[in-house]
């Protein structure tokens, strides 16, 4: 039995309508910009910079020039990375005008180190090529995130936390804008007493940078036929932030222990360990959401990580101070987009799979992308041109093509994560390939959906360690550190057939961090309060859409 | 009518909140939100004005600058203007020295009404809107579930522990709400964009005539000595029922004299 | 020092807390005095004694007569001044801390409270409180005198050691603004029994009820011991009781003196709604639920057997 026997009950086209609201009650700005992440936030910035430069066309796009929304409570709530970043598209974006030295980084990456781990050691094993970090920085997504919209903001875009984009107002063949969500809505759906409805946006451009599994971005692929040949697919990642004694002196990435190797189990992945500053520490675990067994759990493979001596060692005496988890795409090159623009829209980031998997990077090529879909969108905003006319963002696509980023991900595009693969693979493979540019090994598009997987029942909990409450936690302490206070009486905003056989509501019991899932006779219950939009259901038999705005996690040094 | 709201932001009740143990304050860093029950205060503010045809509805704060992103969400559900009196001299300021303050600013303002939410969630004293009334010399109601207006006197249903009161007082007057009295109103999305154009005023100490030695520690009449955790909870006893685990409970009740 | 405890009163009988209030006055030591404030109390005052306080001032007034605060404000600003007291007390309610903050701002006096205990330390009054949801303790002091604290409900126990003290009457003038408030209309004693946030004791069900029906227990326990019956989420959602009953992160904050967790398991968004209550009894049948790390008191078994029993154990002993 596999997830995708029990589809959703989800069709795109409910989430594309025309523009309803009487025209003067419409919204009306000049470019929309959906999710201020890195990708969107750069958008921001980059058109920022370029109309500074261009006042008449500025006045022209109105009152608000360049919008930006945001589902999260702010921007950086709902943002959850590693991360060890390449700052070479920030000093691109902000070149001439702030210093990295600025910018909210937490330090060099100075020494790292790879491991490879069993039960009771940890063995040094030589970085893969792709993975070498040596002048890039650490950063928390998050807090990265707050500081670009300030920079936004400095630069004239105004952004509305709490604003969640439900649908793609689209007629004619193109994009107008978005509709936002509604608030106010109880369990069953119903108007309560404070129930505000949502409000079209209109823009000439609308950019969807909604990170990864972007509910419009999936919605445009759909309605505009933009799906690339393979399929996405996806890894779901649980991280913490800890407070600790000693501070560490490298980065690490680990493979091995405690996934289990067996063809059948397709278990990959590994954990990250990365220094912020002196007293923090970030770590990680990150898994192909194509696991089979039935029992595995992200989550709790994390708590099972700690337990290694190595990492035991370094969170002596520390405190768990952030929780978080969120999905990354892993599909690579073969599963972007055909073409990531359409008339009036352009797409950017994780939305659009822009991850270098095995180097475990894409927040530059986020930043890069928005920066490049500024200047697309800029160019189709002079006059002479219109942004909706066929081709017209065409620019975006090519100039994407024409940078590091489609350079970086056509190289590393045969390879699922090279430390995945079991550890004699690893370091042969990834030589392999840098070697010959991506040629070999010869292209394997064995990327199935992830909900194609046949699932089986291979015991993967029986190592899970109890929640002691001060190394070990258990789902309910994790979702209360994410900061996740969703009113119960929300709407449910996720999409499962609840009439599922016992295997399948095992499952996703066991994989979702946030314990949403309860595998209950007859099927499964859903707490959608607790969820924190990681993703995962999506990549498994379901469909997360955006919750009210506002709700959801409230991440600050993730 | 003039109404103004008095607002205190919170640091966000995520989950640390911590006392900087240097200066022995909140540590304020944290992202900031509207104390809840001011939330309140504000809706009831708009419905007044509703009811009443129209009315001027002023939010008020004493805070850091870093206050008027969350006072700004009072704008958006339909506030019509913000006044954040921010000052270096005034942190630290207890609650004689906090009463200074607002009561200043509120002078200055000279609203028919003021309202405040009945406590803030994190110094939690439900003290400051009757410090206030006295400075201000005006008649209070607190804790009041239900407010109406009714030829230019209020009448105001206190929850107390026995029951409701129902209490008149004529304006000018001071209202302290319960969030028992509504459920606040999500900002529209045109109320949120237009919130920035509204009106926003930061006043310093010396705006308001509040001179150094009545503001922030040298104005304040108590201060933190120490901090220190809090007393253990004592053993945690746990056990297995054989039959006679009432009885053991009624034991313990007693002997805790809870009963 | 020299204290002086405001007592309260309701329907003919001195406030439990006030009392409890003004035995820790005593045992701190210095003189201690009382005060009453009303209409026909004269009576009232003299049983203050009984708990201590060697003076007991009244003041006898048909503008006292209604539980408002301001003219309270201005009778105590009159004695406070008059009598020379350094620290005056007040156990915190809804009508005492609007008299305790009016009377801070006429003073321009030091007020702390929420306090949890009162200690003399190196010769200096310091007042114990807990902040940020219970995490950190305060030691809070006062820079000036008059020393004013408001100390939360429930804190101290009345414990009677005095004889009958020294009744004195006494004049205030009032301010006009203090008697601009009007009652209209006095509450009575709620039927129902108290709300979750003023209850002392409250007993909760959580899902190990098994169902709506299990809550005729959790309720008859309730009643036994004279508290409110409170839920968690996970019930409320499944509709087996409503929501104004839910205690925890999305729900009420309470501080009962006694907590009782009928079929709670106690994670931590529960937690965080009920752990400064003064004691947690918990039942439950998993003998690794979360709750039995932090309750005073925890029962592994069967509430369907317990719960009932302990109710009988509880009728008669307050029969008794």
């Amino acid at each position: 039995m596999k997830p995708s026997d029990f589809p959703p009950p989800f069709d795109a086209r409910e989430f594309v309508a025309a523009p309803s609201d009487p025209e003067d009650e419409r919204i009306e700005v000049g470019v929309l910009i959906v999710g201020a992440g890195p990708a969107g936030l750069a958008c921001a910035i980059r058109l920022g910079q370029l109309l500074e430069g261009a006042p008449e066309l500025a006045e022209r796009l109105g009152e608000v020039p360049v919008a930006v929304l945001e589902k999260g409570k702010q921007p950086g709530s709902h943002l959850l990375s590693g991360a060890v970043v390449n700052p070479r598209s920030l000093r691109t974006l902000f070149k001439g005008r702030v210093r990295t030295s600025e910018m909210p980084f937490h330090g060099r990456v100075e020494h790292e180190a790879v491991y490879f781990l069993t039960r009771g050691r940890a063995m040094r094993i030589p970085a893969p090529p792709t993975m070498r970090n040596h002048g890039n920085l650490v950063a928390s997504l998050s807090q990265l995130g707050r500081w670009l919209a300030e920079q936004a903001e400095a630069g004239g875009a105004t952004i509305l936390p709490e604003t969640a984009a439900a649908k793609l107002l689209a007629s004619d063949a193109r994009v107008r804008g978005v509709r936002t969500g509604d608030k106010g809505r109880g369990r069953g759906g119903e108007e309560l007493a404070n129930f505000e409805p949502g409000s079209d946006v209109l823009a000439r451009v609308t950019v969807l940078a909604e990170g990864t599994q972007g509910h419009l971005t999936g919605v445009a692929l759909d309605r505009f036929g933009l799906h690339g040949e393979s399929p996405q697919v996806w890894a779901l990642g649980v991280k913490e932030v800890w407070q600790v004694q000693k501070p560490l002196d490298r980065v690490i990435h680990t493979l091995g222990w405690p996934l289990r190797a067996g063809a059948k189990y397709r278990e990959f992945g590994g954990s990250f360990v990365y220094p912020m500053g002196d007293d923090l520490v970030t770590l990680g675990m990150v898994v192909g959401l194509d696991h089979r067994d039935v029992e595995l759990s992200v989550h709790d493979l994390l708590q099972e990580l700690k337990t290694h001596p190595l990492l035991r060692g370094l969170l002596k005496g520390g405190e768990r101070v952030a929780w978080g988890a969120k999905t990354i795409p892993e599909g690579g090159f073969l599963s972007l987009p055909r073409r990531l623009h359409a008339p009036g829209l352009l797409i950017c980031g994780d939305g659009a799979g822009l991850v270098n998997v095995p180097a475990l990077k894409g927040i530059h090529y986020a930043v890069e992308s928005g920066r490049l879909a500024a200047e697309a969108a800029f160019a189709a905003l002079q006059p002479g041109e219109t942004p909706w006319r066929p081709g017209a963002l065409a620019r975006y696509d090519e100039s994407l093509r024409d940078s590091f980023v489609w350079d970086d991900l056509r190289r590393v595009r045969n390879m699922r994560p090279a430390f995945g693969r079991g550890l004699v693979l690893g370091g042969a493979l990834a030589g392999a390939m840098t070697a010959t540019r991506g040629a070999f090994p010869p292209g394997s598009s064995d990327l199935e959906p992830d909900a194609d997987q046949e699932l089986i029942s291979a015991g993967g909990a029986a190592s899970y360690p109890a929640a002691d409450g001060k190394l070990t936690f258990d789902k309910l302490s994790s979702v209360f550190l994410s900061g996740n206070k969703t009113r119960d009486d929300a709407p449910n905003h996720i999409r499962v057939q609840t009439d599922v056989p016992p295997e399948l509501a095992r499952l996703w019991e066991n994989m979702c961090p946030a314990q949403v899932y309860e595998a209950v006779e007859g099927g499964v219950e859903v707490t959608a309060s607790n969820c924190v939009q990681c993703g995962a259901i999506t990549a498994k038999g379901g469909r997360l859409t955006p919750p009210e705005g506002g709700s959801g996690p409230e991440y600050t040094l993730t | 009518m003039k109404i103004a709201v008095c607002v205190k932001c919170v640091p966000d009740s995520s989950a640390h909140t911590r006392i900087d143990p240097a200066t022995k304050r909140l540590d304020r860093s944290g992202e900031a939100a509207l104390n809840a029950f001011d939330v309140n205060a504000v809706e009831e503010a708009l419905r007044l004005r509703e009811a009443a045809g129209e009315a001027e509805v002023v939010v008020l704060s004493l805070g850091p600058e870093r206050a008027l992103e969350p006072m700004r969400k009072a704008l958006a559900m339909g506030a019509d203007r913000l006044v954040l009196v921010s000052d270096e001299g005034a942190a630290g300021s207890d609650l004689v020295a906090t009463s200074r303050i607002l009561g200043a600013a509120l002078e200055r303002e000279s609203p028919d009404l003021v309202l405040f939410g009945q406590q803030a969630s994190d110094a939690d004293g439900a003290v400051l809107q009757a410090a206030v009334a006295d400075r201000l010399q005006r008649p209070l109601i607190s804790q009041v579930a239900e407010l109406r207006r009714e030829d230019g006197k209020l009448r105001g249903k206190r929850q107390t522990e026995y029951g409701y009161d129902v209490i008149e007082a004529p304006l000018p007057a001071v209202v302290a709400v319960s969030d028992a009295i509504n459920e606040p109103r999500y900002p529209s999305l045109k109320g949120i964009m237009g919130a920035k154009s509204k009106p926003q005023e930061t006043l310093s100490l010396g705006d308001l005539g509040v001179a150094a030695d009545e503001a922030g520690e040298a104005g304040s009449r108590t201060t933190v000595l120490a901090l220190g955790e809090p007393p253990a909870r004592g053993d945690t006893v746990k056990i297995e029922d054989d039959g006679s685990g009432a009885d053991k409970i009624l034991k313990f009740l007693l002997e805790k004299k809870a009963l | 020092m020299k204290t002086l405890v405001f007592l309260e009163h309701h329907e003919g009988a001195l406030q439990k807390d006030s009392l409890g209030v003004l035995s820790k006055a005593v045992s701190l030591g210095g003189e201690v005095e009382a005060v009453v404030l009303g209409q026909g109390i004269e009576e009232l005052a003299a049983g203050a004694g009984r708990f201590g306080a060697t003076r007991v001032h009244v003041m006898d007034d048909v503008l006292l007569a209604a539980p408002l605060p301001q003219p309270r404000v201005d009778a105590l600003e009159t004695l406070v001044g008059e009598g020379g007291f350094d620290t005056v007390l007040f156990a915190a309610s809804v009508l005492s801390a609007d008299v305790a903050a009016g009377l801070a701002a006429r003073l321009g006096a030091g007020l702390n409270y929420d306090l949890t205990d009162l200690v003399v330390e190196d010769g200096q009054l310091v007042g114990k409180r807990p902040a940020l949801g219970d995490s950190v303790y305060v030691d809070a002091g006062w820079t000036s005198e008059p020393r004013l604290a408001l100390v939360r409900s429930g804190t101290f126990e009345p414990s009677e050691t005095g004889g009958s003290p020294d009744v004195q009457a006494y004049e205030s003038r009032f301010q006009d603004f203090s008697l601009a408030a009007t009652m209209v209309e006095q509450a009575h004693e709620e039927a129902e029994g108290p709300s979750i946030e003023d209850a002392e004791v409250i007993v909760a069900g959580g899902r190990g009820l098994g169902g709506p029906e299990g809550f005729a227990q959790v309720e008859e326990l309730a009643k036994a011991l004279g508290g409110a019956v409170a839920a968690t989420r996970a019930v409320v959602d499944a509709g087996w009781y409503p929501y104004a009953a839910q205690v925890g992160q999305t729900g009420k904050t309470v501080s009962p003196k006694l907590y009782v967790a009928v079929g709670i398991s106690g994670a931590i968004q529960h937690k965080v709604g009920m752990q400064s209550s003064a004691l947690i009894v918990a039942i439950n049948k998993d003998p690794n639920a979360p709750i039995f790390e932090y309750a005073d008191f925890g029962v592994v078994g069967d509430l369907n057997e317990i719960v009932p029993k302990l109710t009988e154990l509880v009728r008669q002993r307050r029969a008794a």
